[in-house]
């Protein structure tokens, strides 16, 4: 067993590092502040492949494996969160379906322009009245002649207004099972920005990764080809957890980025900061805080490691990204709110990213399968 | 076309300046990057290759690890890499360094050479023009600005108070300085691609048309006697005055020292 990344892997991450510092770190202030999505910094990431790590190199993306992704994330993460979760619902929630259940026409009408970055990915599952508990979900799909029509609507959706092209999961049939209960089934679709009768709604407002467009998206008679069903009929819900299990992979490594960004400024931080005539890091106390939240996020980096690689040699690999996205994510939420005790009155001021950092922090416990859902998936594996 | 670009592994400035009883640096204990105007220098070959197709060979002289900057370069986009590595080759000042590399260049096919203009480590700028004096080539230094007319270059090149725009045939040598580009990030799948591809590793076997009396440590005219750290100034002498007192301390000052 091998711990230590290869000099590959190495390069990769330094390419990331330096991209992120140079790049994207000077904007993600701004980029909260304003609330505006980062588009410029999206066409430089789609200049050197970013948006395409692990998709094959004849669908136009890099070739290179889900490790190298999610050290992408990771690093963009450190500096700026709502860049991380441009990169991760693009590549995990929209790319990896149409790679692993779409037909060869579809990867090649989708999938191209979306690995080279010349086109942006989203997905719609979650609706104001289906969180959870998918069953609850409104949004129906009928065929009608050679297209199927989509009537309802979808919130919360990650790069909502930027992206060109949407997963978009939908009720296509009732069944009842042997005791007359009402069952409701899944398919997933591929709708393009452009389809008539689809439209946005509200921005959401939000606390943290305020960059990040978030919309509700609003179906009314929208017509879309035939073709464009996502895998087989009826089996909208496994593609969609099966997405997710991915979509998990993606958002743990950008709460691993996150509480390793937060952890490298208080190290800077609690060096210079001199209170009572020494440096506050020189305070016994302050030592055992960052032994602690090292120790802490040491483990989450080698959970979400191990489901990346998961991902790459396994068939089904829900159980890593459960245990990945909970810790690390929990690990983010606390490392940060621990790194602004440290910071004291100025870890609550705006021109400090580690307020920033911990309100961008919570999110990555809820989206994509609550911290309570990854414990759902845990412990059903270890009682099966 | 075929372009050879000359780069060099040299420590990174952000990381601590480590020598050798010797007085020649510790390359192994240092972090290591490519060198800034020999990577303007590759960014400039790159770009030709994006806008009339090039083939691309970067080369390097050093110690085996020195292979690190050569796949940074090949994911960059550069075609092929080779590494000059060998004992007798160490501890070479700028005369045997640009013996060495005329010796491999010798081996190779070429319409333009490509080297930066000086390494921040040495700070000679003399093996580019060394290099291109042992070839019998002409030499363009400090270029701004590289533009291809049929088979010349137009090169712009820096001057103390103005720019020299010079029409040079190929085959010839330029060194690059770092203002004249912005280098590229190397790319996810560039990088995995550069792991795949072999490194032409030569050794002093490999030189051609070279004296051994000229090559490493022995064949170094320069003798370092010492090196070390840069000292820091002190702050420098504090006075307190006011205007007029001023302009009297300065003038008297500056004809203390002969300037005025």
């Amino acid at each position: 067993m091998d711990f230590t990344l290869d000099k590959k892997h190495e390069m990769a991450r330094n390419l990331f590092k330096e991209f992120a510092e140079t790049e994207v770190k000077p904007l993600a202030q701004e980029v909260d502040e304003t609330e505006v999505f980062p588009r410029e910094t999206v066409t430089k990431m789609q200049k050197y492949g970013f948006m395409g790590i692990p998709v094959p190199k004849e669908y136009g993306g890099q070739g290179c494996d889900p490790l190298t992704y999610v050290m992408c994330v990771e690093e963009l993460s450190k500096v700026c969160a709502t860049t991380g979760v441009i990169v991760s619902a693009h590549t995990s929630l929209c790319i990896d379906p149409i790679m692993t259940f779409g037909t060869p026409e579809q990867k090649e009408k989708y999938v191209r322009p979306l690995a080279t970055g010349e086109k942006l990915g989203a997905f719609a599952l979650t609706e104001p009245g289906a969180g959870t508990d998918a069953q609850g979900a409104q949004t129906k799909a009928v065929l009608d002649g050679d297209e199927w029509v989509l009537n309802g609507s979808k919130c919360f959706i990650t790069n909502g207004k930027e992206a060109d092209v949407y997963i978009v999961i939908a009720v296509t049939s009732v069944t009842e099972d042997k005791r007359g209960r009402k069952k409701k089934n899944f398919s997933a679709f591929i709708v393009d920005k452009d389809a008539p009768g689809f439209s946005f709604g509200t921005k959401e407002k939000k606390m943290g990764i305020r960059g990040s467009s978030t919309y509700e998206l609003i179906f009314e008679d929208c017509r879309i080809p035939k073709e464009n069903l996502l895998g087989a009929e009826g089996k909208g819900f496994s593609i969609a957890m099966h997405t997710l299990d991915g979509g998990r992979i993606g958002i743990a490594a950008q709460a691993l980025g996150i509480a390793e960004g937060a952890l490298e400024r208080c190290i800077e931080y609690t060096k210079e900061r001199k209170q009572f005539g020494r440096s506050i890091a020189q305070q016994q106390n302050t030592q055992f805080k960052l032994a602690d939240m090292a120790a802490r996020v040491e483990a989450a980096k080698l959970l979400v490691y191990k489901a990346a690689q998961a991902k790459a040699t396994q068939k089904r690999y829900s159980l890593e990204a459960a245990k990945a996205k909970l810790f690390a994510a929990e690990t983010a939420m606390a490392v940060t709110t621990e790194v602004v005790q440290l910071f004291g009155g100025y870890g609550y001021i705006r021109e400090y990213d580690v307020e920033r950092m911990m309100r961008d922090a919570k999110i990555t416990e809820i989206y994509e399968g609550t911290s309570e859902v990854q414990r759902m998936v845990i412990a059903g594996n270890l009682l099966a | 076309m075929k372009i050879v670009v000359c780069i060099k592994q040299v420590p990174d400035t952000k990381g601590g300046v480590k020598f050798n009883p010797d007085g020649t640096l510790d390359r192994t204990a240092m972090l290591a990057i490519m060198n800034p105007d020999d990577k303007a220098g590759l960014e400039a070959a790159l770009r030709i290759k994006d806008e009339i197709g090039a083939e691309v060979t970067v080369l390097t002289m050093g110690i085996p690890k020195a292979e690190d900057v050569l796949r940074e370069a090949l994911a960059m986009g550069a075609d092929n890499a080779i590494l000059v590595t060998d004992r007798v080759l160490g501890g070479a000042d700028t005369w045997a360094t640009s013996t060495t590399i005329a010796g491999a260049l010798r081996n190779l096919d070429y319409d333009l050479i490509i080297t930066g203009r000086q390494a921040i480590d040495g700070d000679t700028a003399q093996v580019g023009p060394q290099i291109a004096e042992h070839l019998g080539l002409p030499v363009v230094s400090y270029a701004e600005d590289i533009k291809l007319d049929g088979d010349s270059v137009v090169v712009k090149r820096q001057f103390e108070d103005r720019y020299h725009e010079l029409k040079v045939q190929m085959p010839c040598l330029i060194t690059a300085l770092s203002e004249l580009n912005e280098p590229r990030y190397m790319t996810p799948g560039g990088i995995w691609d550069a792991f795949d591809k072999d490194i032409t590793i030569w050794g002093r076997n490999d030189l051609k048309d070279v004296d051994d009396a000229d090559l490493g440590l022995k064949g170094s005219p320069t003798k370092i006697a010492k090196a070390s750290d840069k000292v820091r100034k002190g702050a420098g002498e504090k006075v307190n005055l006011d205007a007029k007192e001023s302009v009297e301390y300065l003038v008297g000052k500056l004809k203390e020292k002969h300037i005025i």
